[in-house]
């Protein structure tokens, strides 16, 4: 089980070499990279079968053991956000491929596209498998370098400065990771996070506050935590469709990741509870109430993205097993279905030529399908029962009762009107672009219309492409396997509570790394 | 741990200044300003890794009293090379965007790989460019002094160089 796990990260850096030799030639660079990702896809379900079974699954890089060595860790929580950002990475890297095809590759050009999202995914799955803080530097390094250039494909104008915000935001944020990742060794004398978890106690209080603080807020920035978080709905919707559904599915969630694995394994008794807290009442209402300000459904899209992040932050706030559970559950669903509502925004820019809702109308009758896959894709992000949307805000909120207490009740009610506003928000989409008759759109004047902020950088222009059965296809897909995560959810949810009863005991994951007891 | 109070210091500094200039407008600066944070993070690596003086390398069969920590060296030389990268990265982009401000409109609806379809606006954009004028001035004057030689008409460089200036 072990020689698997280096495989993980070495497929897509090796697929990423080869596409990019291959050069110019499209065909095999699409099977290269295609095949790379269903080779790591099926590793990861493997690997999530054998550590479920056999727990934690740990590598010792070069046969230097730890802490002297790099290790890689592969327990019940790192599986299922590899298996899961696996498939969505395939996914998506289909969708790109058939878009390609339409447009002879313009939007994303073969030679650059396939090796750079190859990187991206390299870097992000050596993020969730690092066991020492450097290698996730290094992981969280590789994908932002490889999403700088992603975000700027193509140098338009509106690129370049949606890119710049986006790279010196992530630099900054970079740059205070490392600075953590400093001071903890010169209090430490280590990088390795067991034998972090393991010294850290030992520390005068002040100084364990200062490095939870440091690196909290490095991944705040990342996950697009509030007041952090203003950053993202300026950036993320002017790449490509595939870009941002990538981007907006998973790149947020390895700063959740990686909040999750710190706060759980080196602060146990939970310092900064009140404080992730307030933060994540705060993102769910500060999101949501920009996204119902919002003209373009991508900027909509990118405004409930940030304020979904509040939820599972409020798992992580709250601590218990169940609430961690719930945590890793709604990770996984809103993975998935903000994925696939960023490729349905996609599909609705080529069927109705904009995703301004001012000029979109009357989709519902020329492309019925997209209609459904955009309908069922809200009703889920919106936690309609019986969608996983639902599931996993009950299961929050069941685990929020159970601890108790004012400040919880409030986010609680914080969280239940999110929902009903990302519900509202979502709903107005769809009336607005499928449901308005067509001849609606010239002759409709609303107040409301008015009063929503267009995108800045869109300039007005209607512009109508083709969709090819594989992007129509690889989106039904993938609704289907959110679907899934309704009909499965029992399954599912008991995984996610093993996961959390590893992650929420940290002599666990101390001693699957040392074995033999710390150094 | 030791630390020497210079370095202490000197990073201090580095973080402070690159900060401020990181916060103004032009990205140039915003460029240096990463390079200097960037730096003092560097920096602030060293200072973690103990006394200075001592080569990392262990010699005797246990701990080597005067051996100097090699992990915060090896962090730095990662974190070196991260840095060195993204600096390229950000140095194309600050071109690119400089490229499009001179452009306008124009450099919004070209690729880069396209600008050589259209020799006019490429030509445009050199003139514009401030940093150029003597140069292109001086060619001019040259291509000024060739067509008066060979009896040319003068008008064929008059419309292209006010197409610049207007751009």
């Amino acid at each position: 089980m072990n020689a698997l796990v280096p495989l993980i990260v070495a497929l897509p850096l090796l697929g990423a070499a080869i596409a990019l030799g291959l050069g110019k030639r499209r065909e095999p660079q699409i099977v290269v990279s295609v095949a790379a990702l269903v080779a790591v896809a099926v590793i990861s379900a493997i690997l999530l079968v054998l550590v479920d079974s056999e727990g934690p699954a740990v590598v010792q890089v070069g046969g230097w053991n730890a802490p002297w060595g790099i290790v890689l860790v592969v327990d019940r929580l790192s599986a299922i956000m590899l298996l899961v950002s696996a498939l969505m990475l395939l996914g998506v890297l289909l969708f790109a491929v058939g878009q390609g095809l339409l447009d002879g590759h313009a939007e994303t050009p073969v030679s650059i596209f396939h090796p750079t999202y190859l990187v991206l995914s390299a870097g992000l799955f050596n993020a969730f498998i690092a066991g020492d803080l450097f290698n996730m530097y290094v992981g969280f390094e590789m994908l932002l370098s490889a999403s700088y250039v992603l975000l700027t494909l193509g140098g338009t104008g509106a690129r370049i400065r949606a890119g710049v915000t986006y790279i010196v935001v992530s630099l900054v944020s970079s740059l205070l990771f490392l600075s953590s990742i400093a001071l903890i060794y010169g209090a430490t004398g280590t990088v390795t996070l067991a034998l972090i978890a393991e010294r850290l106690p030992n520390l005068p209080g002040d100084v364990q506050l200062i490095l939870g603080l440091l690196l909290l807020l490095a991944f705040s920035v990342k996950a697009a935590v509030f007041p952090l978080s203003f950053w993202l709905p300026d950036s993320y919707p002017t790449a490509p469709a595939p870009v941002t559904a990538v981007f907006a599915g998973l790149l947020t969630k390895v700063g959740i990741y990686a909040i999750l694995r710190t706060q759980t394994l080196l602060f146990p008794d939970q310092p900064f509870s009140m404080l992730l807290m307030v933060l994540a009442g705060l993102t769910m209402v500060v999101g949501i109430l920009g996204a119902l300000a919002q003209a373009d459904i991508k900027r909509v899209l990118s405004f409930t993205l940030v304020s979904h992040i509040g939820y599972m932050l409020f798992g992580i706030a709250i601590g218990t097993p169940l609430a961690i559970a719930a945590t890793i559950f709604y990770v996984v669903h809103h993975i998935t279905v903000q994925t696939t509502l960023f490729l349905c925004a996609g599909l609705i820019e080529r069927v109705g030529g904009t995703t301004s809702l001012s000029r979109l109308g009357g989709l519902l009758k020329s492309a019925p399908f997209v209609a459904v896959l955009f309908f069922v894709g809200a009703m889920n992000l919106g936690g309609i029962p019986p969608f996983s949307g639902f599931l996993g805000k009950v299961a929050l909120f069941q685990a929020g009762v159970q601890e108790g207490g004012a400040i919880i009740w409030v986010v609680i009610a914080a969280g239940a009107a999110t929902s009903l506003l990302t519900l509202y928000a979502l709903a107005r989409t769809w009336n607005m672009a499928f449901w308005r008759p067509r001849k609606d759109v010239l002759a409709y004047s609303s107040a409301t219309l008015a009063a929503l902020q267009e995108d800045p950088e869109d300039e007005g222009t209607v512009l109508k492409k083709t969709v090819s059965p594989l992007m129509v296809g690889t989106t039904t897909a993938m609704l289907l396997l959110t679907l899934s995560l309704t009909l499965f959810a029992g399954p599912l949810f008991d995984v996610s509570v093993r996961a959390a009863g590893n992650i929420t005991d940290p002599s666990t994951y101390i001693n699957a790394v040392f074995p033999n007891g710390t150094p | 741990m030791n630390a020497s109070l210079t370095l202490v210091v000197l990073m201090a500094l580095m973080y402070a200044s690159g900060v401020y200039v990181m916060l103004e407008r032009s990205l140039t600066r915003v460029l240096i300003g990463f390079l200097l944070v960037g730096n003092a993070t560097n920096l602030l690596i060293f200072i973690m890794s103990g006394r200075p003086g001592n080569a990392p390398i262990v010699t005797g069969t246990s701990l080597d009293e005067s051996m100097a920590d090699p992990v915060p060296q090896v962090l730095m030389l990662t974190a070196i090379v991260i840095n060195f990268g993204i600096t390229a990265l950000l140095l194309a982009l600050i071109y690119r965007s400089w490229w499009l401000a001179r452009l306008g409109d124009e450099g919004d609806n070209l690729g880069d790989e396209h600008v050589d379809d259209v020799p006019a606006t490429s030509e445009a954009a050199l003139r514009s460019s401030a940093d150029d004028e003597d140069a292109v001035q001086e060619s001019l004057d040259e291509f000024g002094r060739g067509t008066d030689d060979s009896g040319a008409p003068e008008p064929t460089v008059a419309p292209r160089s006010s197409e610049g200036e207007t751009r």
